[in-house]
């Protein structure tokens, strides 16, 4: 009876353990986003102008140069900064300047953001500057999109195509 | 700290005292936290290489395999997938229950601290692997995980492009990137099984697998888990769709909410901040260091019982270098030794007889040899009169025997109860010096030494060497095993044993030696 008893215990000790195992292997949930945001992710890399304009070189320079690196202009390495904006309906979600990757400063900028957005209809802009102007941007794209509820909505920058990259809905 | 500690070992001695109630001291959880996680990494293993066969790495094809294991198969596949998820989940909650407690028990410094360091990358290794195993089932769960992690991997100035930029739209990923994974998953178990071994490298005869009956027992609550709640997949990811609201598997996961909340390099700056914190806990602060074991050549016949018996390596033999007619002599490594004087208890030269020579046994303790012991019992014992004179002899790591208030009793700390010779025990009643000697030392399970009561019991038991005598009348002998804050059990057993000692201070023994009286407390 007493042995009985104790596989009885020891059935119950199993027990809890497994309620222990099972329950926080799922639970609590966790709430990462509430259900009825979306999401905007901004994520691309692009290198700025170089900082500085491309000099002729004398042939006396050139001379001096070892055969094999021979070159009519030096440019100077080191690129100028992004400068990034983001706006949602009017008001500024985002506004920095990028500093370029790499040691020395030539490599491009890059940037990975991402902003929890209500769902619904909303007015985006975003306008980048690449170059050394003071004033105004170098690029800059628009749209009315409608998010639903948990939908991402990615901005990117092709290059090669010269211009803002949205992925999502957009109207 | 010490309250810290203090507190944990209430809470376990609770917790053990509570489990006792339906388990044996061998079959005790509390007592095989590290084969109870040894077991559940090889239920993982195998589990693991049987869903791996039928897993497929894709995009789409990986959530797609585990479900078909899941749900066409759920009377193998299924319980396989199961098992690999509860099993995993049970290696970390025995982990870190298994660090609580040594940490609780004041395990972990001192010469230990090798085995509580390796046990750091331990930790992390097995953290990777669940994370890379969520992964790969590819569905929201995975995606929130994907996601998360690399953007905190992103944070560290060390990759070029934003790897979170994988998983940017549904098309940026590709099937390529679960081969990495599955390699991941695969490479870190190996690494982790690697460094396990190194963990258990400075402990002697690690206890590596439960005894039968648990591992039975703890498999079949697995497999019970596995049919009554299986595992189950959350949805297949989808990169256009935030995964708001996940089910997480907070055994592995449960950091992931905080980098949510805090900047990267504040999450970094707190793991790593734990993570050298567990790092260093080993000399936070240092333990005091023992002069520990010395070898006396002249009395070494080179019997390597001290080797057998060392609960740490921490004794080894060497051809002999004295030219005495013996082919090897014991050599203590200081590094590892911890003082227990476990080996000087096994030594068969630690007799007390020995009168005309000054007693050095051929391995003994510098600062605390057992010659002091003898004298300490001798002028301990003198004081004691009448019937049911009791020694006992205590150890530094349980119930503090000297605070004992039990009329007509003599006592005396070892550092460990399994670093007293039987021999002594022989020399108490030869010598007529008490009625009675009580062997009070750590409780059940949790002997701080490792070895010093399992020893003790077994040559009291005379099952191993060096024995009991058999002149020795074994009903004269308490064992009583009390964890240090169990004084009033400890005590509550000394008076029951000192109840059973004939009230004539001559009487003989009622029973005969085979057929004492062991009073566990």
């Amino acid at each position: 009876m007493r042995s009985v008893l104790r596989y009885l215990g020891q059935a119950a000790v199993y027990g809890v353990i497994a309620v222990i195992l099972g329950y926080f292997s799922v639970a609590p949930a966790y709430r990462h986003l509430p259900e009825e945001d979306s999401q905007v992710k901004i994520s691309f890399a692009h290198g700025a102008k170089p900082k500085g304009e491309c000099r002729r070189l004398t042939a006396a320079e050139i001379a001096e140069l070892a055969p094999n690196m021979r070159r009519p202009t030096s440019c100077p390495r080191e690129r100028l900064p992004l400068l990034l904006e983001f706006e949602l309906d009017g008001n500024r979600m985002f506004s920095e300047s990028l500093p370029p990757t790499g040691l020395a400063g030539d490599g491009p900028s890059r940037i990975y953001r991402t902003f929890p957005v209500a769902a619904g209809r909303h007015h985006v802009v975003v306008r980048m500057r690449d170059s050394d102007r003071t004033e105004g941007y170098d690029y800059e794209r628009e749209a009315v999109v409608e998010l639903v509820p948990r939908q991402i909505f990615v901005i990117g920058f092709k290059a090669d195509t010269g211009n803002f990259v949205f992925v999502g809905a957009e109207r | 700290m010490n309250l810290a500690k203090t507190w944990l070992r209430t809470g376990f001695q609770w917790a053990e005292r509570a489990l006792g109630l339906f388990f044996s001291d061998a079959w005790n959880p509390l007592f095989n936290l590290g084969a109870l996680g040894f077991f559940y990494y090889w239920v993982v293993a195998v589990s693991g290489i049987y869903v791996y066969i039928f897993f497929d790495t894709g995009t789409t094809e990986a959530y797609d395999s585990i479900e078909y294991l899941t749900r066409d198969q759920w009377y193998l596949g299924g319980v396989m997938r199961s098992l690999h998820r509860y099993a995993s989940d049970g290696m970390v909650l025995m982990m870190g229950i298994h660090m609580l407690r040594e940490f609780s028990l004041d395990r972990y410094r001192g010469s230990r601290w090798f085995t509580w360091f390796t046990g750091v990358p331990i930790f992390w290794l097995v953290i990777v692997c669940g994370i890379t195993g969520y992964w790969l089932v590819w569905d929201e769960l995975a995606q929130y995980i994907a996601i998360a992690t690399t953007e905190l991997l992103d944070t560290l100035p060390i990759f070029g492009e934003p790897i979170a930029g994988n998983f940017l739209t549904p098309g940026s990923l590709d099937d390529r990137f679960f081969t990495l994974m599955i390699f991941i998953h695969i490479a870190a178990p190996l690494i982790l099984l690697f460094i396990l071994w190194i963990h258990l490298q400075r402990v002697s005869r690690p206890r590596i697998n439960p005894p039968r009956g648990l591992a039975v027992g703890t498999f079949l609550m697995l497999v019970a888990l596995s049919f009554v709640f299986p595992a189950e997949s959350q949805g297949p990811a989808d990169l256009g769709v935030v995964p708001a609201t996940v089910d997480l598997d907070w055994y592995y996961l449960a950091g992931y909410p905080l980098i949510d909340l805090w900047p990267g390099w504040l999450v970094w700056s707190f793991a790593g901040t734990v993570t050298l914190i567990l790092a260093v806990l080993p000399w936070m602060p240092p333990m005091r260091r023992t002069t520990g074991a010395v070898v006396n050549l002249d009395n070494c016949n080179g019997c390597a019982r001290c080797v057998d018996d060392c609960p740490f390596n921490a004794v080894v033999m060497a051809p002999r270098s004295d030219g005495l007619a013996f082919d090897q002599e014991a050599v203590v490594n200081s590094d590892l030794c911890v003082g227990c004087g476990i080996c000087a208890g096994a030594c068969p030269t630690s007799t007390p007889f020995r009168r005309r020579r000054e007693m050095v046994p051929g391995i003994d303790l510098a600062d605390r040899p057992l010659k002091g012991v003898r004298e300490q019992i001798e002028a301990v014992t003198s004081e004691l009169s009448g019937a049911r004179r009791v020694l006992i002899v205590g150890c530094d790591h349980g119930v503090p025997v000297a605070g004992l208030d039990i009329p007509n009793t003599a006592m005396i700390a070892m550092p460990c109860i399994g670093a007293l010779p039987p021999s002594f025990i022989d020399f108490v009643f030869s010598r007529d010096l008490a009625d009675g000697v009580c062997l009070a030392g750590c409780g059940e399970g949790e002997c701080f030494n490792r070895f010093g009561v399992r020893w003790t019991e077994d040559r009291v038991a005379r099952e191993r060497d060096p024995y009991l005598r058999r002149r020795v009348p074994r009903e004269r002998i308490a064992l009583c095993w009390a964890a240090s804050s169990e004084r009033h059990r400890l005590e509550g057993a000394v008076q029951g044993f000192i109840a059973t000692l004939p009230e004539a201070a001559d009487s003989p023994p009622a029973m005969p030696p085979q057929q004492g009286v062991t009073v566990d407390a």
